[in-house]
């Protein structure tokens, strides 16, 4: 896990880098009922509505096919809407052809132009907009400092590696001051320590220029290191909004529960109504506090632990009074580094379950029966 | 004692690897040999012939002299024949490369069955036979007042020239990342834009070698041509037949040996050119 504390402050939350308090001037985007039917049997948009505030770091995650990567091209303008608008900062968008939208974008394979080298890369958009060569020449050169790579003007881009080049294209993407920048999973094709690198890179570059991002990606870490909020795609709709310590904290689903980060999932039988739940012999209590305000909670419900949550103990004697607590066996253990990860069958059903203890602790073994308890407070109730 | 043997034993494997080939065997040095002297052999035989000084064709030549090429650049007729040709050469394979690229990129971006249709409507000129060709624009262009212009032979010869623009263009664009279109589209270029400054440096080499075969096809394609001939637009082509039909007029085997040095030429200079401009590259 890369340490998910060194969060950009939420959007409005006054900033300061070094003394410079960080200028928004980014744009809002808003998405209402946006839809996008390719045909198939469910739309890949389906119906989203979403607004992205001024220089909000905003993204969009999901697993492949829930309609992230379709909605960021609705943005750039590379699909057309099936119905719907979009608007950036209130002026409908919905059928201005790309280049017409002032919207800088990265993509995952980099997209540099092979036949241009660096600096002319990094000049094309200015170019396309009759920016005097002088003034050219100087924001080139600023912005190839922000992005780190001065001195590499007169490479062509097959003389950088993947780290650099996605520099350029960032570059590029930014100089002609777009309304907002479109990041199309442009980390995913790095290796892990450049991807943490160009993180921090990313995380930089939005502080220092303010404007609107808008993310897409289908890791889950990348997605909690950067954003301010996270939008959870699943199956063409978003499944839950919010900051990522909402959705780490607070799942209203499953499905986000499962998304982001490990879970102890118990599903029930039914739904949670009262301020007790069974599941399988046992008898838990609900804390009103931890379960979701999503209808089908009451309907259809799981109990949902992680796994920094769950205490292990020998005996069920042992366990603290109030706390809820289930039978288990440690099946295998992972050694992390700094904490080793053991994972569990859960209760009779032998449910796939972890927990984490410290790399001194070796009071279990593989095979051991253990009872794994947590305070109800520490518990989610989501919709299953 | 093993390492010296890998040491030993691997420059020669990292040099055939270099080359990129296996070695050639000696039966396909004689084959290739003998295809390569089977395909010059007619060049060999009519330069020669160009340079003897008798009146009619000498081959080995007995008297040398650059009589021929004194007749044919002192003969209206066979130097208007040869203006005629360049410029209708040029101008078709002007008009077959815009309608080739502009072909070749739209059906790049189309899949299916009409994509793969209309690909094969274009590329029908290369298998029809072309005196089949030649009737129909005859008869096409008999109603339309062409034969005998100068739009006439463009417009014929643009539409040979085609199917090679075509082939030569489509598998440029199949090293080309279509993904480009969006980042240049994105940058703020519209789609011409973007084809001016992306798409056509990076298929260059596919245009311009299309341009060439398109301009070769048309200098010397002869079967259209004697339909669309009028006493005052002849090209080249049609002029040398004249030539041998009517009288025989050795001044053919030096108008022949100029197509023959000319088209190679045509070929050769952006061969030529690419390998200087590759050169700076491989010094770095």
């Amino acid at each position: 896990m890369t340490d998910t504390t060194a969060r950009t402050a939420p959007a409005g939350t006054p900033e300061s880098e070094a003394g410079q308090p960080a200028e928004r001037r980014g744009t809002q985007i808003r998405l209402s009922a946006v839809t996008k039917d390719f045909g198939l049997a469910a739309p890949a948009v389906d119906e989203v509505s979403l607004t992205i505030e001024p220089g909000e770091f905003m993204t969009l995650l999901g697993p492949s096919g829930s309609g992230k990567t379709t909605t960021l091209n609705l943005i750039a303008g590379f699909e057309t809407l099936t119905s719907g608008t979009i608007e950036i900062d209130g002026h409908d968008i919905g059928r201005l052809p790309p280049h017409k939208r002032e919207l800088g974008m990265l993509f995952q394979n980099y997209a540099l132009f092979p036949h241009l080298t660096v600096a002319q890369n990094v000049a094309y958009p200015l170019r396309e907009r009759r920016v005097p060569k002088a003034e050219i020449a100087a924001r080139v050169a600023e912005v190839l400092e922000l992005v780190q790579l001065t001195g590499r003007d007169h490479n062509h881009p097959t003389q950088l590696s993947g780290g650099q080049q996605q520099r350029v294209a960032l570059a590029r993407a930014i100089v002609f001051h777009p309304k907002a920048l479109l990041l199309d999973e442009p980390l995913s094709a790095l290796d892990r320590n450049l991807r943490g690198a160009l993180q921090s890179e990313i995380r930089r570059i939005h502080r220092e220029v303010g404007s609107t991002f808008v993310f897409v990606t289908h890791d889950q870490e990348e997605a909690m290191n950067l954003s301010d909020r996270i939008a959870l795609f699943n199956q063409g709709r978003i499944e839950q909004l919010g900051s990522p310590e909402q959705l780490y904290d607070a799942p209203d689903t499953l499905f986000a529960a499962r998304f982001l980060g490990d879970s102890n999932v118990f599903e029930l039988e039914g739904g949670v109504t009262g301020d007790t739940t069974r599941w399988e012999d046992r008898a838990w209590r609900v804390d009103a506090a931890t379960v979701s305000r999503r209808s089908g909670v009451a309907e259809r419900a799981a109990v949902v632990v992680r796994p920094e949550n769950l205490g292990l103990v020998a005996d069920e004697k042992d366990v603290p009074s109030g706390a809820n607590w289930v039978r288990a066996r440690v099946r295998d253990q992972e050694f992390m580094g700094s904490y080793r990860t053991l994972q569990l069958a859960l209760g009779g059903q032998e449910r796939p379950g972890r927990a984490r203890v410290s790399t001194s602790d070796a009071s279990f073994a593989v095979g051991d029966p253990v009872v794994a308890w947590w305070r109800p407070e520490r518990q989610r109730i989501v919709a299953a | 004692m093993t390492a010296v043997a890998s040491r030993a034993a691997r420059p020669p494997a990292r040099r055939r690897r270099d080359r990129g080939v296996d070695p050639i065997p000696a039966w396909q040095w004689v084959v290739g040999v003998l295809v390569a002297v089977y395909l010059v052999l007619p060049a060999l035989i009519v330069i020669p012939m160009s340079f003897d000084g008798g009146l009619t064709f000498q081959f080995p030549p007995t008297k040398p002299s650059f009589i021929q090429y004194v007749r044919f650049f002192t003969d209206p007729v066979w130097l208007g024949s040869l203006g005629n040709s360049f410029l209708v050469a040029a101008l078709a394979s002007l008009l077959a490369t815009t309608v080739g690229t502009a072909a070749a990129i739209g059906l790049h971006q189309l899949t299916g069955r009409l994509a793969r249709f209309v690909r094969t409507l274009l590329m029908i000129s290369i298998v029809t036979p072309a005196i089949v060709i030649a009737v129909a624009v005859y008869i096409s262009f008999l109603q339309w007042h062409l034969v005998g212009t100068l739009l006439g032979y463009v417009v014929a010869h643009a539409a040979i020239g085609v199917p090679f623009v075509l082939v030569s263009v489509t598998s440029a664009l199949g090293g080309f990342d279509p993904r480009l279109l969006r980042a240049s589209a994105s940058l703020g270029a519209s789609p011409w834009r973007t084809f001016l400054r992306v798409t056509a440096p990076l298929i260059a080499r596919g245009i311009v070698t299309g341009a060439i075969f398109a301009f070769v096809t048309s200098f010397d394609e002869v079967v259209i041509a004697l339909f669309l001939r009028s006493p005052l637009f002849q090209t080249m082509p049609v002029q040398m037949y004249n030539s041998v039909t009517a009288e025989i007029d050795p001044t053919i085997s030096a108008s022949a040996t100029l197509v023959v040095v000319s088209v190679t030429l045509v070929i050769l200079i952006p061969q030529l050119a690419r390998l200087r401009r590759r050169r700076p590259e491989e010094a770095r």
